[in-house]
């Protein structure tokens, strides 16, 4: 029998090495150092074959053609390696459970990214004849009638480019409507202290004055507390609801009439509406208009920040004053309105985007709730709500939950539990990153102190679950116990360690230069 | 030379005709590090307790009121090269815009160093 | 449903935990007049990926695809290849499926590739820097317009006669709400505007596109020159990045702000978004600048790495004192556009440009001999505008019935200026064939 006889040992040797491990290169088997593409310029290499210009007399109007651009150059194998290493060094969905409070970190299932790229949506052009678009107007305008049967609101504007351009539609829309009222002396904005920081910034860019209300000691809203602050001059409540301490705001419907006896309008921050799709509609709270993050409860990838989409959903008061363009289904197919002077009845407060909207998101959505349908979409609510309880049940005695009873998709923590540990709550995360977890949003909402917000969302399972409700509870004991050293060291198992944030802001290098030559540097010095 | 301070932690030295404004070492603390400033420019005239300079950290931007009425005589320029100036002398160094002043009653009417030290106690 | 994990009897134990019978208890706080017994009427069950793949399928059925047809259609979005390896490395889900880069020791893969970009959009601007990017080239000029006004506290903002109506309505939309006086001026088709004489002492900023919206080139260097002795801000627009391969860079020529709609390096048509915005000004503004900025610094250990910075301009901090209300950039765009850059490279993108406009001047040659039709430009990049004798709107339609698609009649974003009726904005990119070109020609002569 002729064998193969030098083979490999097939056991490990049981020699351990204790401490950091350093290599040769700095890298750590899968964790690849990583130049910038600037530094890896190879000279002569090319990554896309492109044949010869046609030879013509160029027309460039007397423009005289660019000396160069600055940019390296690499065979494709060297682009593709370069940003796939990359790609590792991020936390992901698909990869590790993102318990991000309110930002909705929910799987993204990739039939939408495969819809998306059929090339009947993937490549029309925006401004082909309407004749040769009409699947795509029909799907602008199937969506719409999703959103507005799910919300139970008559008209949806479809153009807002992210959930913040929402904000900016909706109070565009009522700052349009006040002044067809001949009210414009309505120019005050009650924001709640617990929103998020666009609603303000949103109300100011619009020329509005921001008046806080201040949030119960249960962290609500309370309707004495906004009829407090109610006169002639109100143009709107912004209130989010759920709000950000992932409380259903109970009074809310007193809250809604009250304002609108007032005569202000209720623009709802619909960031959390994830947790009550297809259980509460938000007409029958009274809203007036709510922007929609389609990545947060249809599942439209977060792509690292963006792009995103944030259709408004408007009431009948607020809806002839819907931004351009929109979608008309006539008897000869869906036509486009583009023009002020094609709306008919209807008089837009103008234009917030190029084009027509994030018709690539549109699509994912789109497919998203086709998929669930109107008995899956409620059940997204339901178990986004079931996880978050769970959570906050499976953890309430070993951290502080800041508020009594049942939460909604979120559950809110503070750093009580963390009191004379010396362990802060960004020291926390930063141990749950190496134990494979994205933290929880800390600090935020800013009305409980040391502000730990977790959103587990509908699409993680149990026994996901349990692991980490494992891990947290380990880690609290940790922090009570007295380790501040393994905290204050976290991470050590991540490519890069804790950065340092001021000396970025300080001295900011916000782009790559092309360092100047040892001999052009040794000449200058002569 | 007389000093005076304001609830909102920033000082006021007098020094002959000329004021000169800062924040408080508890001010500087609790921005934690310092990573930018903008300081006003000469002849802006300042209202008491309106805006008339920006201190930045790494997680927070926080206006600097007047704290009393006048003149802006001259800004820190040393603070656009190194803001850490604020964390590391903010009494000194780190001071933020040379004024006149408009009404002496004002400036009288602020805290002197005690009641200050024990405003910042009582916090 | 398969995107749910809990089962059945997950749930019991679950609500066992918590110590309520039903989900229901948890809701408590809804109002009962807004609890919903059940599901939502009017709409359908949960369906398989075949069934939602085919309904899908058949409403993309029924669009005329850029690649299907001779296909000219520019005015602010371009059809050009993009590389496949662009969109395979976009579907990683890292890079998917990752958030803003909050936590910087888990996404400098994410604040490495917005690093990259920031410097590349510097490069191909000629400006000193960048943000991470905008929702798209509209919102950025709009977004430059209220950053100029904040820079030099003016209040006046001359708009060119070539700037894209959309990007001109965005303006006056998130301007006009803001206060500011917005001077449009009128269609520029004939490339003739002097916009030095409009500026003075209350002029906040002038915005110029080039090419313009009618394909004119223009150096601005004077403009820039008579602006800036005014204390005035010139804005550049860019619709068409790839012509940064061959033209002067708006930094060279002097500009303040640069904004660019970006779609057309790594990103697809996708019936207008989403798209990606670039955003580049000199370095003295950078304070005043809005958006997302990647920056480099160190970590512990003293090794180079990312993070978010200069953040206090923003928003989650600022709040009502923010610079703009802006959270998300373009992130996965951004990316495209990143990727797809550098297998360009320097070479490819002087290339890609070169054949882009050869083959324009062929194709406005190949119309110029149409009778009755005309070039109106002296020069162009990739679109130019053409005179035809007939209303503009009525030959594309009728084109569009022979299948093939001409290029936007500029009465489609005028429609209340008179006189514009027979002009067309005809694009040629590298897509195009020669073929291509001549079924074109003989469609004209058949529709004229």
């Amino acid at each position: 029998m002729a064998m193969n006889n030098q083979g490999r040992d097939s056991t490990p040797h049981s020699v351990s090495v204790t401490g950091d491990v350093v290599t040769f290169t700095g890298n750590k088997a899968l964790q690849q150092e990583e130049a910038l593409i600037f530094e890896m310029d190879n000279p002569g290499a090319v990554g896309v074959d492109l044949p010869e210009p046609v030879t013509v007399k160029t027309r460039l109007g007397g423009l005289s053609a660019r000396a160069g651009v600055g940019l390296p150059q690499l065979a494709e194998p060297d682009v593709v390696r370069h940003y796939t290493r990359l790609s590792q060094k991020n936390f992901a969905i698909d990869t590790t459970m993102y318990p991000l409070g309110s930002c909705t970190m929910k799987h993204n299932p990739r039939l939408n990214e495969k819809m998306a790229r059929l090339p009947g949506f993937g490549d029309i052009h925006p401004m082909q004849p309407v004749e040769t678009v009409q699947g795509a107007l029909e799907l602008i305008d199937q969506l719409a009638y999703w959103l507005k049967t799910l919300t139970g609101m008559p008209a949806v504007a479809m153009s807002p480019g992210a959930g913040a351009h929402g904000e900016l539609c909706g109070l565009m829309a009522i700052h349009a409507a006040l002044d067809a009222r001949g009210e414009s002396h309505r120019r005050r904005v009650l924001v709640p202290e617990s929103a998020h920081g666009t609603n303000p910034a949103t109300a100011a860019f619009c020329g509005f004055t921001v008046d806080t209300i201040p949030a119960e000691e249960n962290g609500r809203v309370s309707v004495e507390a906004v009829k407090a602050k109610l006169g002639d001059d109100v143009a709107c409540i912004m209130l989010t609801n759920p709000n950000t301490c992932g409380l259903f705001e109970p009074q809310i419907r007193e809250i809604a009439d009250a304002v609108h006896a007032a005569g202000g309008y209720f623009y709802c921050d619909g960031a959390n509406y994830n947790a009550i799709v297809g259980r509460v509609r938000p007409a029958d709270l009274g809203v007036d208009a709510m922007h929609i993050n389609l990545h947060k409860t249809f599942s439209t990838p977060h792509g690292g920040g963006g792009p995103g989409s944030g259709p408004v959903v408007l009431s009948d008061a607020l809806a002839p004053f819907a931004p351009l363009p929109f979608v008309v289904h006539g008897k000869d197919g869906f036509t486009l309105v583009e023009h002020a002077k094609d709306a008919g009845e209807a008089t837009p407060f103008g234009r917030l985007k190029g084009f027509h909207g994030q018709m690539g998101m549109f699509v994912r959505a789109l497919s998203y709730m086709l998929s669930h349908g109107a008995d899956g979409l409620r059940q997204v609510a339901s178990d986004a709500v079931l996880n978050a309880n769970y959570v906050l049940a499976s953890l309430k005695d070993v951290m502080s939950a800041s508020f009594e009873g049942p939460c909604m998709h979120e559950a809110l923590f503070d750093d009580r539990f963390l009191k004379g540990t010396g362990v802060t709550p960004l020291d926390f995360a930063k141990a749950m990153i190496d134990e494979g977890y994205h933290p929880m949003t800390m600090y935020f909402p800013l009305v409980v102190h040391g502000a730990l917000l977790i959103e587990p969302t509908e699409t993680e399972s149990k026994r996901t679950l349990d692991q980490f409700i494992g891990t947290m509870r380990h880690l609290a004991e940790k922090a009570i116990a007295g380790d501040l050293a393994h905290f204050q060291a976290a991470p050590r198992l991540t490519p890069r360690k804790r950065l340092d944030e001021t000396q970025a802001a300080r001295k900011p290098v916000l782009r790559w230069v092309k360092p100047v030559p040892q001999a052009v540097v040794a000449q200058a010095a002569e | 030379m007389t000093i005076r301070f304001t609830k909102d932690h920033e000082w006021i030295k007098l020094d002959g005709g000329v004021a000169t404004v800062g924040i408080t070492d508890y001010a500087q603390n609790a921005l934690g590090d310092v990573v930018f400033v903008e300081v006003p420019d000469a002849g802006k005239v300042l209202e008491q307790g309106k805006d008339a300079a920006v201190v930045e950290s790494v997680k927070a931007a926080s206006e600097i009121y007047a704290p009393v009425d006048g003149t802006v005589i001259e800004g820190n320029a040393a603070l656009g090269d190194d803001p850490s100036l604020v964390n590391t002398a903010p009494e000194g160094d780190g001071w933020f815009f040379k004024m006149s002043i408009k009404d002496m009653a004002q400036f009288d009417a602020l805290m002197d160093q005690d009641a200050y030290k024990s405003f910042t106690e009582g916090l | 449903m398969r995107y749910l994990p809990l089962t059945d009897a997950d749930r019991s134990s679950m609500l066992a935990t918590i110590g309520v019978d039903s989900v229901d208890a948890l809701f408590r706080d809804v109002p009962d007049h807004a609890k919903l017994p059940g599901k939502i009427a009017g709409l359908p069950d949960h369906k398989g990926e075949l069934e939602v793949e085919r309904h899908l399928s058949r409403l993309a059925a029924k669009n005329v695809t850029a690649s299907s047809v001779p296909f000219f259609v520019g005015a602010g979005a371009y059809k050009h290849h993009v590389p496949a390896s662009v969109d395979q490395i976009l579907l990683r889900g890292e890079f998917l499926t990752s958030y803003t880069p909050y936590q910087p020791e888990v996404t400098q893969g994410t604040l490495q590739y917005l690093f990259e970009f920031q410097t590349q959009v510097a490069l191909l601007t000629g400006m000193d820097v960048a943000n991470a990017s905008m929702y798209d080239g509209a919102t950025g000029t709009a977004e430059a317009v209220l950053m100029a006004a904040r820079v030099n506290k003016r209040n006046k903002v001359i708009l060119s006669g070539g700037l894209h109506p959309h990007y001109r309505e965005v303006v006056e939309t998130t301007c006009g709400i803001m206060g500011m006086d917005i001077r449009a001026q009128a269609p520029d088709w004939k490339n003739a505007e002097d916009l030095s004489a409009l500026l003075d002492a209350e002029t906040a900023c002038v915005v110029v596109q080039t090419p313009s919206l009618f394909g004119h080139l223009r150096d601005f260097t004077a403009l820039c020159d008579a602006a800036h002795a005014k204390g005035v801000m010139v804005i550049v627009v860019v619709t068409e990045v790839v012509s940064l391969g061959l033209l002067p860079s708006p930094g060279s020529m002097g500009a303040d702000i640069v904004v660019c709609e970006g779609q057309s390096i790594g990103n697809g048509l996708n019936f207008g978004g989403p798209y990606v915005g670039l955003f580049a000004t000199r370095d003295k503004y950078v304070r005043q600048m809005p958006g997302r900025l990647c920056g480099q610094t160190v970590d512990a250990d003293g090794k180079r790495g990312f993070v978010l910075t200069l953040s206090t301009r923003e928003q989650h901090i600022r709040r009502e004192k923010a610079t703009s209300n802006i959270c998300t950039n373009s992130g996965l765009c951004a990316l495209a556009f990143t990727i797809h850059l550098s297998l360009l490279g320097e070479q490819g993108l002087v290339q890609l440009a070169r054949i882009n406009h050869a083959n324009a001047v062929t194709l406005a040659d190949k119309l110029s001999a149409v009778k009755g039709v005309s070039v109106v430009n002296d020069g162009f990049f990739n679109e130019f505008t053409v005179k035809l004798p007939k209303k503009a709107a009525k030959v594309v339609s009728k084109l569009a019935a022979k299948d093939i698609l001409a290029g936007v009649p500029v009465s489609r974003l005028y429609p209340d200026v008179e006189g514009l009726d027979d002009l067309l904005l005809v694009a040629a990119t590298e897509i195009n064939s020669v073929e291509d070109m001549d079924a074109l020609v003989r469609g004209l002569e058949e529709v004229l």
